[in-house]
């Protein structure tokens, strides 16, 4: 069996949480304030699984990495301009609608059409990568619907690591509930693995993998195919922040002692 | 070259484009976007293909620090010559919080706290116009009867730079031929071996360092900055950017004395709002004499409203946020802001000198546009139309070269790109700008009165005056007056008890009251840095403001650094130097203007370097 694998990273695209955000509801149901004004970057989601594609790939010769996204063209492209230097990928884009309110099913659809038509792509080596609650709102609903749709039975969510094994299986470092991990092993691809954080920092900009990047990547956003989401039926009878208020402080040199103290203070507040 | 320094040279990657360029401001959107026009009207032109990749389209890169081409600072009001040229039948409905410029007005503003210093003239000036009462004077403002032709912006617009420049660069990534990276500082050109203050000559630019520690050393990670070796390097990085004063201070020509810091909040005004998009104020008088402002209003019902800090104001408490904050309470400004939400916030260095403080533009292998190569006028108080135009005639001239296969030597870059500038509106209106303000550094009347000479007679005549470098304007403490020492020891004494910064209780020592916050415009200068965007370090690079020398820090009592500090990332440290934390830092680079104490004189005892980061604000 080669060990080679074929990675595709659902990448779902928010706008900068530096940015002040807005809730508001329009005409076509819940969203951000001015959200086509904000720099898009990956979900936090997203980004790791994005991190953890070419760091897998970089081990395993012959492997390739695409990245699916589905959004406003601009902002697709916009998005390149921040993640085009720091990993080799070639950029499936879908030009769609933006926004977190999407029906889950119609993005899934969207993005399972995409993948099943890229050329080269082995299905047998697939790995599904993308963020454990990309595009959901934190339902963790999306990528698990991708999956099911390409035919993939094996499914990992809130995955924080992968151990690549000769054989082709993989072991997988899994989140589950009450704060523990579980450990699986997979016989190999394909498989769906939904990424938490991970345990990637942010790979650097490489000037010279953007360059290459991008070789590819703007023909294939000239030709990005166009979809539009149906909701089929889906309403959001209404949608709120939720009621904790932030509170920031800058403060430096604090001892854990006085950071355990506040902690305590502010649970017991609650 | 130590072993280490060996390893980091061995380890050092090296690309080759035909042109890079450093900075994406409206300069390299002028620039890019001529390339690119041209570019699209016949792609096939052998003009444009690549000489470092036969058979490709030229390699066009472009390099900006900012962590997003949106996260520029600043609202402007422009007269658009230049960039309508550029884009015929521009519909401002297209871009983002931009409005065709519809209503100019200029308010001189009287102090209604009492706390300004202002001279003897403007408070005679203020009693004369409190007697004629509301004839002259409403809301604590005398409007003047009509706007001085030199500051019209007829036929202009209002737009966010944020925005216009995120519009721009969209067209551009979109047209395929040039790459826009941002969150990549460059650190420095790459002279040519044999370069000197004669023989100028740039092969190209190194990025900064990836993976080092805050005083750049080799960390986790650790990747040095790529060398990008070009046939063209194009410096278009602003006022305090690195790779334009390393050029200046290896050629020796271009010295800035003259700064201001701009520092705006974008506001989302009431709903029973009046005020009609494209509306301009331009305010004098308040909250200090030097201290201009400005009210610009976009669509959806957003101002930008903010001041200029100047480096001829010579008092060394520099309070820009504590100014600004006092500025928007005049009450001209409080009845249409009062019930506003504060959504943004920013500030950004100016560099002033205009003509005066032009560098060479070209060399052989680079050129100079925007900001930092003196196209600002400072009569008009226009830079945005200037910056894109200079940038519109070095791609024309770059066209020009390239179809004539010519290279781009120093000669032939004047021969096209400085002929082209000489030539222009650019050049004529820097020209009539070049002494307007020197007045203001022997006095705020002598300054009105000499923009006034030569706003109205182009230049002819002016107050011109030996303007002295920019830490020579800061006055120091000792050098005022008893009253004005006993006031300073009150404030320290006032800082020290209640924990605040100096210069902030000097301003309240000096009358003015204290900010009644509201939490949501009238909030604290760490709540503007949290809700007008928020300010993000990348931890893979290096500090990028420093201090050279610490005994002169420390032996410093203006602190100017400190109060001018746009996001309160310089403060006092423990053992009296300033302490920097750049997880606070806009990049506004004031700090590299005011410091009163430079070890020569001359130039700034701060250095600022390239860096990533900085404020996240797309409405800027």
């Amino acid at each position: 069996m080669s060990d080679s694998y074929h990675i595709v990273v659902c990448a779902g695209i928010v706008p900068d949480p530096l940015q002040t955000l807005e809730p508001t509801t329009g005409e076509n149901g819940p969203g951000v304030k001015n959200e086509m004004l904000l720099p898009a970057v990956l979900d936090p989601w997203a980004a790791s699984a994005f991190y953890e594609a070419p760091n897998l790939a970089a081990k395993h010769a012959g492997s390739r990495v695409w990245l699916v996204s589905l959004g406003p063209k601009a902002k697709l492209q916009q998005l390149m301009m921040t993640v085009a230097q720091k990993a080799s990928f070639e950029l499936v884009p879908i030009d769609g609608p933006i926004g977190g309110f999407t029906d889950a099913h119609a993005t899934a659809a969207a993005l399972a059409d995409a993948i099943a038509v890229i050329p080269e792509l082995d299905r047998s080596k697939l790995l599904l990568f993308g963020g454990w609650e990309s595009a959901t709102r934190g339902a963790g609903v999306t990528l698990q619907l991708v999956g099911e749709r390409l035919g993939i039975m094996d499914q990992f969510q809130g995955v924080d690591r992968i151990d690549a094994r000769d054989d082709g299986s993989f072991e997988v470092l899994e989140r589950v509930e009450g704060g523990k991990h579980q450990i699986s092993v997979c016989a190999g691809a394909p498989a769906v693995l939904g990424w938490a954080t991970g345990n990637l920092a942010e790979p650097r900009n490489n000037p010279r993998v953007g360059m290459a990047n991008m070789r590819t990547i703007m023909p294939a956003l000239q030709k990005a195919k166009s979809v539009s989401l149906a909701a089929d039926g889906l309403r959001y009878i209404s949608v709120s922040l939720p009621s904790q208020q932030r509170t920031t402080r800058v403060v430096k040199d604090l001892t854990a002692d006085e950071i355990a103290r506040e902690l305590v203070e502010w649970i017991e507040a609650e | 070259m130590s072993s280490a320094e060996q390893a980091v040279e061995t380890d050092r990657q090296t690309m080759e484009v035909d042109i890079a360029c450093v900075g994406f401001g409206p300069a390299m959107g002028g620039f890019l976007t001529t390339l690119t026009q041209a570019w699209s009207q016949s792609p096939g032109d052998p003009a444009f293909e690549s000489k470092i990749a036969p058979g490709m389209p030229l390699q066009v890169l472009c390099y900006e620090r900012a962590d997003d081409l949106a996260a520029s600072v600043s609202g402007v009001v422009t007269r658009a010559e230049g960039i309508r040229a550029s884009f015929p039948g521009l519909d401002p409905n297209q871009i983002p919080m931009a409005a065709d410029v519809k209503q100019e007005r200029v308010f001189y503003l009287l102090d209604p706290i009492g706390a300004s210093r202002r001279p003897l003239t403007l408070r005679a000036a203020d009693f004369f116009l409190r007697l004629c009462g509301r004839l002259l004077v409403k809301d604590e403002a005398f409007e003047l009867p009509w706007t001085p032709e030199f500051l019209h912006k007829r036929g202009g617009l209002v737009f966010s730079i944020g925005q216009f420049n995120q519009w721009v660069a969209a067209q551009l990534m979109a047209n395929g031929l040039v790459q826009i990276w941002p969150s990549t500082p460059v650190s420095s050109p790459i002279f040519a071996e044999n370069s000197d203050a004669d023989k100028r000559a740039v092969v190209g630019i190194r990025l900064a360092d990836q993976g080092v520690d805050k005083d750049g050393a080799p960390a986790d990670g650790f990747m040095p900055g790529m060398d990008v070796r070009a046939r063209l390097t194009v410096v278009g990085d602003g006022s305090v950017g690195a790779v334009g004063k390393a050029l200046s201070h290896k050629f020796k020509q271009g010295e800035q004395r003259d700064w201001a810091l701009g520092m705006k909040m974008v506001v989302e005004l009431r709903e029973d709002s009046t005020l009609e998009p494209g509306t301009v104020w331009h305010t004098f008088g308040f909250p200090e004499a030097e201290i201009f402002g400005f009210l610009y209003v976009h669509p959806d019902r957003l101002v930008s409203v903010g001041i200029f800090v100047p480096s001829w104001m010579s008092d060394p408490a520099r309070t820009a946020y504590r100014y600004l904050q006092h500025y928007i309470q005049h009450p001209v400004l409080w009845k249409h802001l009062k019930g506003g939400t504060l959504h943004s916030w920013g500030a950004k260095s100016l560099e002033e000198s205009g003509k005066r403080g032009e560098p060479f533009l070209a060399g052989d292998g680079f050129a100079r546009i925007g900001e930092g190569s003196g196209s600002t006028n400072m009569l008009t108080g226009s830079g945005v139309d200037e910056a894109w135009t200079t940038g519109v005639q070095l791609g024309e001239a770059v066209l020009e070269l390239l179809r004539g296969k010519r290279s781009f030597t120093e000669q032939n870059l004047a021969d096209t790109y400085e002929r082209r500038r000489r030539a222009s509106w650019v050049e004529r209106g820097a020209r009539e700008a070049e002494h307007a303000r020197d007045g203001f550094h022997t006095g705020f009347v002598r300054g009105m009165v000499g923009m006034a000479l030569a706003g109205l007679t182009h230049g002819r005549l002016s107050l011109k005056t030996k303007i002295a470098s920019a830490p020579k304007q800061i006055r120091p403490f000792e050098a005022q007056g008893t009253a004005d020492q006993k006031l300073r020891e009150a404030a320290i004494q006032k800082a020290t008890d209640e924990g605040r910064p100096f210069h902030d209780a000097l301003l309240t020592a000096r009358g003015w009251p204290e900010i009644s916050f509201d939490g949501r415009l009238l909030v604290t200068q760490q709540d503007a840095l949290l809700m007008g965007g928020k300010v993000q370090a990348m931890s893979a690079f290096a500090d990028h403001v420093r201090f050279l020398d610490k005994d002169l820090c420390r032996s410093c009592r203006e602190k100017t650094c400190i109060a001018m500090c746009s996001g309160q990332a310089i403060t006092q440290g423990a053992d009296g130097t300033p302490a920097f934390e750049r997880e606070k830092c806009v990049h506004c680079g004031a700090c590299l203007w005011n410091c009163a104490h430079a070890p020569n004189g001359e130039t700034s005892n701060i250095e600022f370097l390239a860096g990533a980061g900085g404020l996240h604000s797309a409405e800027n």
